[in-house]
């Protein structure tokens, strides 16, 4: 290669990470606060492989294979598994891997905030993942509202929580029912109703259907929902929690259609994690939520690319 | 053949019959639910833009295009010929497919016709042509401030605003893309 191409890939890649400094400074202050706020909050930050034999099966998730292992989809399984044997409160912030996902809110690779608390359901957990924003907006100077792209989300008065089927019933023209049966339940949220999440407060959409909760456990009362929600902000889906299913009968049932829901795809099909089923009865009833750290500092850079909060995208390298 | 995670802006697709391209592109991917690609896909024949929401697993077939360099020859009828540089082989568009184009061909440009199943669709120009003044007003020192224009009419029969001082026989450079003048050439 010559010096003058040498020259003007070295020109461009400055221009382009001098362009994210600011942000990358900024997300890094973002990270440092999360973890203050769990380990104030008598959280232990975990770390487990990334290097994993079986990922949970879900339909629509798609793991990147490695030597006969798969890179983790989510560190969901390990840290259950952790729940199990006597860590009541954990965190981790790692990187997930999803194949065939890149757009300007996804990236194959990207980091994940996890957490699960032992002894809490999902409506506690969504007071606490409020606590957390608000704790971080705090201490990123930013304590009432986050302002992206032109627009403000209060954070200081009552955060919206609205159930799904409601939600359908606002914003859709078609029932959550309706939706379902004809198969466009993803479809209306994505063209309908999720831009209509998150704008005057963050919102939390709650109770999802049985059928898109393959981890969750269901509502006592009404099995056809889940325990299930998701936090959204300018209409931008910033994580997914639930209470979470512990029965291991009842799991290894749902990833048994899981797979095969992927099969009727054509889908790869990931061997059953036969060690987390075994373990699964010995959870304790918990709470977890999972939540992508470089969408959360795209809204606090106020960046309309997921490209402009990571050093490299897989496209640069 | 394309699959749904092929999709992106710029790509061509042909979806009943037709050559689509894709205008703008979006991936979305609602909670743990399954790949949505949305589109604005614009009739590479028509013109004609719509919107659509694909899912994994839906299939595309690439469409039968062709750009080819050719040599306008003459028109007649509503109807323009021309040829290619290397095959000398003659095809035709019509003046709705030619549209805009028409005000900037002059016998022997060199453009490129797109083809789709070997048919020509489109008409893509040079960025710049330079085409002889045929009628204008004289120029008159003194009588302008700067910034001024006046109407023109070039070799093809299309009018449009130049300097005062461009007079009848000279010719100028035309940005196709804008249909505005560039400069006077000189010579």
């Amino acid at each position: 290669m010559s010096h003058e191409s040498r020259d003007s890939l070295f020109i461009e890649e400055k221009r382009r990470l001098d362009h994210r400094k600011g942000r990358l400074m900024r997300r890094s202050r973002m990270i440092n606060s999360i973890r203050n706020f769990f380990l104030d909050h008598d959280y232990l930050e975990v770390e487990t492989p990334q290097l994993i034999p079986a990922p949970a099966p879900e339909t629509h998730i798609d793991a990147i294979k490695a030597e006969g292992f798969f890179l983790h989809t989510s560190p969901e399984l390990c840290m259950k598994r952790l729940l199990a044997a006597g860590f009541p409160r954990i965190f981790q912030i790692t990187k997930c891997f999803r194949n065939n996902e890149r757009g300007e809110f996804h990236l194959p690779e990207f980091t994940m905030l996890e957490w699960y608390h032992s002894g809490i359901e999902y409506r506690q957990l969504m007071e606490e993942c409020r606590e957390l924003i608000l704790n971080v907006s705090e201490q990123l100077g930013s304590p009432n509202k986050i302002r992206y792209r032109g627009r403000d989300c209060g954070l200081k008065s009552d955060w919206e929580k609205i159930s799904v089927s409601r939600a359908f019933e606002k914003y859709s023209h078609l029932s959550m029912k309706d939706s379902l049966d004809k198969g466009l339940f993803d479809v209306m949220m994505a063209t309908e109703i999720e831009i209509h999440l998150g704008t005057s407060t963050p919102t939390f959409l709650y109770d999802y259907p049985a059928s898109h909760a393959a981890l969750s456990r269901l509502k006592p009362g009404n099995r056809a929902l889940a325990e299930r929600f998701e936090l959204y902000a300018f209409g931008l889906e910033l994580a997914n929690g639930f209470s979470e299913l512990t029965d291991a009968g009842e799991q290894r049932r749902r990833f048994e259609k899981e797979r095969i829901s992927r099969q009727i795809l054509g889908n790869d099909i990931y061997p059953m994690p036969e060690k987390f089923l075994q373990i699964l009865d010995h959870m304790p009833q918990a709470s977890g939520i999972a939540l992508g750290l470089d969408r959360l500092a795209m809204l606090y850079t106020d960046s309309t690319k997921i490209d402009d909060v990571v050093a490299f995208t897989p496209e640069e390298l | 053949m394309y699959n749904a995670s092929d999709l992106r802006k710029g790509l061509k697709l042909q979806l009943d019959g037709e050559p689509y391209i894709i205008t703008e592109f979006q991936f979305k991917k609602p909670g743990k639910g399954q790949s949505l690609y949305r589109c604005k896909l614009k009739n590479m024949i028509t013109g004609l833009t719509m919107d659509r929401t694909y899912r994994s697993g839906d299939t595309f077939e690439s469409p039968d295009l062709d750009e080819r360099t050719m040599q306008y020859l003459y028109s007649q009828e509503n109807e323009f010929c021309f040829m290619d540089v290397e095959n000398y082989e003659q095809t035709f568009l019509n003046e709705e497919q030619v549209g805009e184009a028409k005000n900037y061909l002059l016998d022997n440009l060199e453009v490129d016709i797109l083809l789709f199943k070997g048919k020509a669709i489109g008409i893509t120009l040079p960025n710049f042509v330079d085409l002889a003044v045929t009628a204008a007003d004289p120029w008159v020192k003194g009588d302008s401030v700067a910034g001024d224009t006046k109407p023109v009419t070039v070799e093809t029969g299309y009018e449009l605003r130049v300097p005062p001082f461009i007079e009848e026989g000279q010719k100028i450079t035309i940005d196709t893309r804008t249909g505005e003048y560039v400069t006077r050439v000189k010579g």
